[in-house]
Formats: structure tokens, sequence, C-alpha cells
């Protein structure tokens, strides 16, 4: 029998910020996961990791993330994609946040 | 300090100007990323979680106030506010935007310092005792070495592509404060019978997946022939190491494999070859650069000062007793300012503390500083007299900690939070750890001791060397903390033990605090710290407070 296949959203990086950024379904870049295609076919994923690849004027390192679909879209099922939404967990509370405008 | 030759001067201006093409042909699309990916390490530009980050060298530790300024500078203009202190004596940057990289390797060019070859299988940024110059139990100073061993591996032709990335640290002085056996190749300054200096060759040390103490290639090599006999061994191991296998590819493993002995035998034969070809030429190098580290001129002034402010202030005291350590010149001090502040990022300065620091060292420590590799900043040399004047503009920016080698002095790597190769989180335990104890008033009563947290098995977090260390895991999606207990970065380096099973993310903390209260129960005296008890008593009376129900069914069981 065939596994099954875990739904995946592609993921990279911006090529000039470095930001976290996640492909839609028009093949624009978004920072918001939940505006990420959700892709449940590993084919259509496949190609559309392909697809981001190419792109490689706006992006580095694009990968297949695993994703599961929540209220408001995609969301990831693993903590690492779910530091790389949130950002630095220690953010608020370190000794950056103090110097910082962000 | 050393300055910057017209060679040094050129070659880092080149090589600025050279990846400023490098990225702009990589923005207007004529280099393709994988291109560009080995043209942007060997400037330190990695990419990782949330941004690109740019690891700058600070060469065996040391910086001038100018240096230290312009790093805050950088931190301002390119990034956000901060820099990040690392083991390995570097400064990190966590947010660069890709084309502001060459504006920033320029303005680390006008201070002397650079981001080559802190990345990459090339020889490292060398490393050293963070004392080194200052401390009462040194042999020489190794900064001068370092500084040769700097300029010989930097752009060195021949090894631009090692197997893998290659560690060379050197100290001065008996007490290792540089973890010289867990480097690929350690170098240690001593005296042999004849009273002549030279060093002993430490080779084949690291931590990572196979954690290994060091083996002594050569007890004494005479301080002249230094040079070609590293360049020996880096021959060797460039030629003999493997490139079939990652995990196998540092020398640790090419030493293990092939035997110390086979190892001694090349290296002695390449290292005749090597001699004949230097012809002298790194002694004449070595003697342009020693002078540059001559000692400052120390004050004999008296220290009325340090000594009533000691005796009449508690706060001075208690950062006094931990956060300074003995000079070679009475009257002076070591200073080590904590980048630990509870509750904070080990190793995180802002910008702000950065220019405090540089002030501070300008205005009374000779114009010195250092990076620890425990991720904190040192002034090396600092009269007595100043002590009470440098804690009070410490303390105004947050940098009067006074916990210098207890539990909340922890070395952290960057971990989850911003690795791309991080499989669990670090900081937070650390912070976590350093707020616990601060509340519950024991870190003092505790006492020594080495807590050194790793986000994976890469180790740069050091934590097996750390007398408790930890291993963040990934273990089935969830994180996963693996505690180690007995090991030893000093002159007696031992590789932690594995103390049993992981603990989750919310366990992880109380089982140190178990831990503990059960050395604070068993230990023989106050006297008597973690590590020694560990040494006497063995892990049991450790493992029993990390796993009470384990204890419990084993006692039934029997």
């Amino acid at each position: 029998m065939p596994r099954r296949f875990t739904p995946k959203v592609v993921t990279a990086n911006d090529l000039l910020l470095g930001d976290v950024v996640w492909q839609t379904a028009d093949n624009s870049w978004t920072r918001n996961i939940s505006e990420a295609e959700y892709l449940d076919d590993e084919d259509t994923a496949n190609a559309r990791l392909s697809q981001a690849e190419s792109q490689q004027s706006v992006i580095v390192g694009a990968y297949l993330a695993d994703a599961k679909l929540g209220d408001n879209g995609p969301e990831p099922t693993h903590f690492r994609e779910e530091f790389r939404v949130s950002g630095p967990s220690t953010y608020a509370n370190a000794q950056q946040a103090e110097a910082s405008n962000v | 300090m050393y300055k910057y030759n017209d060679f040094d001067e050129a070659f880092v201006r080149e090589r600025v100007a050279q990846f400023r093409g490098q990225v702009e042909r990589r923005i207007d699309g004529s280099l393709a990323e994988e291109e560009f990916r080995p043209l942007r390490l060997m400037n330190g530009l990695y990419l990782q979680l949330h941004a690109y980050m740019l690891r700058v060298a600070v060469p065996y530790g040391t910086l001038s106030s100018r240096q230290m300024n312009q790093l805050a500078f950088i931190a301002d203009k390119w990034d956000r506010g901060y820099g990040h202190f690392t083991t390995r004596q570097n400064i990190q940057y966590n947010w660069p935007k890709l084309q502001d990289v060459p504006d920033m390797l320029s303005a680390l060019a006008d201070v002397e310092m650079h981001a080559i070859q802190t990345s990459g299988n090339t020889i490292r940024n060398v490393t050293s005792d963070h004392f080194a110059g200052a401390a009462a139990d040194e042999i020489e100073d190794p900064r001068p070495w370092a500084e040769l061993i700097r300029q010989w591996s930097t752009d060195h032709p021949e090894f631009q592509f090692l197997p893998r990335k290659f560690k060379i640290a050197v100290t001065g002085a008996p007490n290792d404060r540089a973890v010289v056996k867990a480097h690929d190749i350690g170098l240690q300054i001593v005296r042999n019978d004849a009273g002549e200096v030279g060093f002993e060759v430490i080779v084949g040390g690291g931590l990572g997946r196979t954690p290994m103490v060091g083996k002594v290639v050569n007890g004494f090599v005479p301080k002249e022939d230094i040079l070609p006999y590293l360049e020996a061994i880096v021959s060797v191991y460039n030629l003999l190491g493997r490139r079939d296998n990652k995990y196998k590819a540092r020398i640790k493993i090419t030493v293990h494999e092939n035997g110390l002995e086979t190892i001694q035998k090349l290296v002695e034969e390449e290292f005749k070859t090597r001699k004949a070809l230097f012809n002298g030429a790194d002694r004449e190098l070595f003697a342009q650069i020693a002078p540059q580290f001559a000692a400052p001129e120390f004050s004999a002034a008296p220290t009325d000062l340090f000594d009533a402010t000691y005796n009449d202030d508690p706060v001075f005291r208690a950062w006094a007793d931990t956060n300074l350590a003995e000079h070679r010149q009475p009257g002076y001090a070591i200073v080590t300012i904590s980048l630990k502040p509870h509750g904070k990022t080990p190793g995180d300065a802002t910008s702000d503390q950065m220019r405090v620091m540089a002030d501070l060292a300008k205005e009374f420590a000779h114009d010195e500083l250092r990076v620890s590799h425990e991720q904190n900043i040192v002034l090396p040399h600092v009269h007595k007299r100043h002590l009470p004047e440098i804690h009070a503009r410490l303390r105004a920016v947050g940098l009067a900690t006074a916990n210098v080698g207890l539990i909340s002095d922890i070395i952290a790597c960057p971990g989850m939070d911003y690795c791309a190769l991080a499989t669990a989180r670090s900081i937070p335990i650390a912070q976590e750890i350093s707020t616990r104890f601060d509340a519950l008033k024991l870190e003092h009563e505790i006492g020594d001791l080495k807590i050194k947290i790793s986000g994976c098995i890469n180790a740069c977090g050091h934590h097996h060397v750390g007398h408790i260390g930890i291993l963040g895991l990934d273990r089935a999606g969830v994180e996963n903390y693996q505690i180690t207990l007995g090991g030893d970065g000093s002159e007696t380096t031992t590789i932690g033990e594995r103390a049993g099973p992981g603990f989750s993310y919310t366990e992880i903390v109380p089982a140190i605090e178990r831990l503990m209260l059960a050395y604070l129960d068993v230990r023989e005296n106050a006297e008597e710290t973690f590590l020694e008890t560990y040494r006497r008593l063995g892990a049991e009376p450790f493992k029993a407070a990390l796993y009470p129900d384990d204890t419990g069914k084993r006692k039934h069981a029997a």
C-alpha cells in the first residue's frame, strides 16, 4: 500500500532580506503562512517546488515543509516550522528587544 | 595589539571588493544560488532559519575599543542593534540583508577585521586563552603565535579545500582556558626539563557527534619549528583525511582510524620537507609580530579605593569575588564582564553595551578587550583602583551580573531560535535555568559549575565538556534534552557521560534542579565542587535524582 502523503507548503527565505516566505497559489510569496498554497498531492507539491526553485532572483533555499489545514489556512506541524512562523522564541525577553525597534 | 601591515590591508580590501561583485551578480541573476553559496560562506555569510547570519572573526578573541565600537556601529546601522558573541570567540549578526553585507565587510575592514574563513572547510579563526598576556599562571603570551598562525592560515593556498573544517587553539598557561584538547590541533606552551619554552602539540580532539579528547602528537616542538610543524600536520590530514563521508572527515577520525603512531611518522617526515621550504621566513615574520604584543606599561598606584569599596559595598564585593581573576601584575585584576544576566540570551550584547565596554577598555584597561569562548567579555588589564567605577558603569547598562563560573554562566549555542541545523532550542533552556536558580538564591551556594547547552549533535555549545551538558534533540517531532555528567573542558579534559533517557522541554529545568539539590545533599562540604563530588561518588546519586521512579523500580526488583 502506498504511504499516505503528508500535505505540504513550499517555503523559502527572501533572497535580499532573508525573511521566511511561503509560496502562494498565484506564484507570489507571502510572509503569512495562512496565505500559502496548501499542497495535499505529492506530484503537485513536487511540481510547485520545482516552480519555486526556478525563482532564484526572488528566494533562496526553497523546500517542502509539512503542513496541516487550520481555520485560517495552512499551519505548521513541526516545531521547527512553528519557529519559522513565530521568529526566535527568546526575542521578547532577550536583550535585543530593548535595543530593537522592531 | 597587532596592527595590519600593507599586505593584510590590501588583501582584506580586495576580498570585500570581490564579494561586492559576487553579491551584485547573485542579485542580478548571473550567479545561481548553488554558485553563490560557497562564495558567501567563504566570507562568513550563512542562511539561517529566519534570516542571513554574518559571522565575523575576532582573531584569538582580541579587540580594541575602536573595533568594539565599530561592531556596535555595524549592529545599529545594518542589523538590529545587537550582536551575539560565540564559543569560537567570534561575533555573529543575526539579521543582515544580503545587499548590505559588502558594506558591513567594508566597515569591518576599516578596523582591521573581516569574516574570511569563518565558514567552509578551511582553517578557522584561531582561538586562545581569553586571559592571554595577563594571567598569573602563564608561561608565555600565546597571542603572537596565534597571530602568526592567523597570517599563515589565512588564504593558505594548500588548505582552502580541506576534507572538513579545521580549528586550532593556543594557550600559554598550564590551566587550560581555551579547551585546547577539544580542537583539531591544540597547542599548549610548555617548558621542558632544560628550561626551554616550546609547544606540546595535541591533535585530533573535537566534540560533535564523535567527541574525542586530543592526543599528544609531540610533547615538545621548539618554538621556532611550530609553523612548519603545523603545516606538516595539516598537509598530512589534507591527503589522508576522508572525503567520502562528511561525518568521518575531521582529523579526529583520521587519527583514530590510522593510529597516532602512523600520523606521528607521516608528520615527522613531512616536517623535514616543510621546514626546509620555510627557510626561516616564519621566524622573520614572528620577529615582526612579537613586539606588537608587548605588555602595557603597568601602574604602581595604590589600591586603597578598591580595598575600601570592597569592604563597604556588598554588591561590589559579590561582583569582585566572582568576576575578577588574578593578574600577573600586582595591583591589577582581570575583569570578566558577564554577558549572562539572569533570564537573558547568553552571549548577546546590545550596541549600547558594546560602546560602554569599549569606553571602559579605552579609559581604564589599556584599550584591550577579549571575547571568551564562554561567551563573556574580558578586560584583561585593569588597575584595581578603577574597579569601583567600572562596576558602577557596567551596572548602569545591565552588565554587572556577579555570576562568572556559576550555574547561570551558561554556554548556549543559538539553537533552534536561530540556527538552521538545530534540532531543539538552547537559549530558552539557559534562560530558564538562570532565572530559576536566581529565584531560588542557590547560585552562590552551588558554587563552581559549568552548564553547557547544544541544540544539536554538532555541539557548538560544548555540552560534552560541561560539568553538566545538555543536548537538545528532535525525538519524533518533539524537543528532547539529554543530560551528560562529569564533562570537563580544562587541562583535565573529559567527555561527559550520558545520564540516561532525555527530558522534554518542560521537564529539563526541574531535572537540573533535582540534580543540584542532590549535589548539595551529598557533597562533602561547601568547598567540594559539583565536578569533584561527581568524581568522588560517580553518577549513581545523580541518576537517582534525575530518575527517581527508575531507582524505586530497581530497588523493588532487587
